[in-house]
């Protein structure tokens, strides 16, 4: 197999890139994505570290799996406050859902 | 390092999910940047298949793919203006600096010294692994996983219960 370094470099520019949209895109929806992406390549590095770490033991599957579903929760609950947020500004920026700033 | 069939698999699979993710963020047109985020996270499913977790792969693709990243294309259809195809990025520079900035870091930092010049931590400890029949009887087993597993779907009924009610009509409200 080919070493444990090659999937935590992977999963570490996927997190970068995942970092880099939540931080410039300005549309909410791309933003939610790019958190898809940051959580995905954790779930890589989990899934990685269980293999060559842990094999017997049965953990690092199960917090993979649990993580499938935080990450369809955060999902479908943000894609629920854009639409909302949308509806009532007409607009999907984040900058400008600033109701609460004080 | 001789050339196997596992590294090639790896590579390809490398570069969909990082192209996928790049094209993910830097898209235009958001509905294709959905199509990149399917291809970002097909590349990630291969990785574990790579990685012997072949149920984690069916669930990437299968919850992923095909409810998330739906979930996506419909919040796209649902939020179409104008107003957001003007600009895509705020303060490009910076954030691309500051994106090259943690991968050199967690490069630099964490996974250079801990991982790539410590030679017992390159390979797996052993080629026997738990499969799929040992995940589904620890989610069921009592001293295992069987109390997260149950409040996992707690946890995902008040989230769908939770968007409803966020996402529905404030005018026919009850």
């Amino acid at each position: 197999m080919v070493p444990l370094w090659f999937y935590l470099i992977v999963a570490a520019a996927l997190f970068c890139i995942g970092t880099f949209g939540v931080l410039a895109r300005r549309n909410g929806v791309a933003v939610l994505m790019s958190v898809e992406l940051m959580l995905n390549a954790v779930n890589i590095n989990l899934v990685a570290f269980w293999r060559y770490l842990t094999p017997e033991k049965i953990n690092g599957m199960a917090f993979a799996a649990f993580i499938f579903v935080v990450a369809a929760a955060e999902a479908a609950v943000g894609l629920a406050i854009i639409i909302s947020v949308y509806r009532n500004r007409r607009s999907v920026i984040p900058e400008e859902a600033d109701t609460l700033r004080g | 390092m001789e050339i196997t069939i596992v590294t090639v698999a790896f590579i390809v699979f490398a570069l969909i999910s990082l192209g996928g993710a790049i094209g993910v963020v830097t898209c235009h047109n958001l509905f294709r940047g959905t199509i990149w985020l399917m291809v970002s996270l097909f590349g990630a499913a291969g990785f574990f298949v790579l990685l012997s977790a072949p149920f984690l792969a069916a669930v990437q693709v299968l919850v992923y793919i095909g409810a998330i990243a739906i979930l996506f294309t419909f919040a796209v259809m649902l939020t179409r203006s104008i107003s957001n195809l003007k600009t895509r990025f705020t303060r490009l520079n910076i954030n691309i600096a500051a994106a090259i900035a943690l991968f050199v870091l967690l490069v630099v930092g964490v996974i250079g010294p801990v991982f790539i010049l410590n030679p017992d931590l390159q390979q797996p400890v052993s080629s026997v692994t738990r499969t799929t029949i040992d995940l589904g009887e620890a989610f069921a087993r009592g001293n295992s996983f069987a109390l997260p597993f149950e409040l996992a779907s707690l946890l995902l009924t008040a989230a769908m219960i939770g968007a409803i009610v966020i996402a529905r009509e404030s005018d026919d409200e009850v």
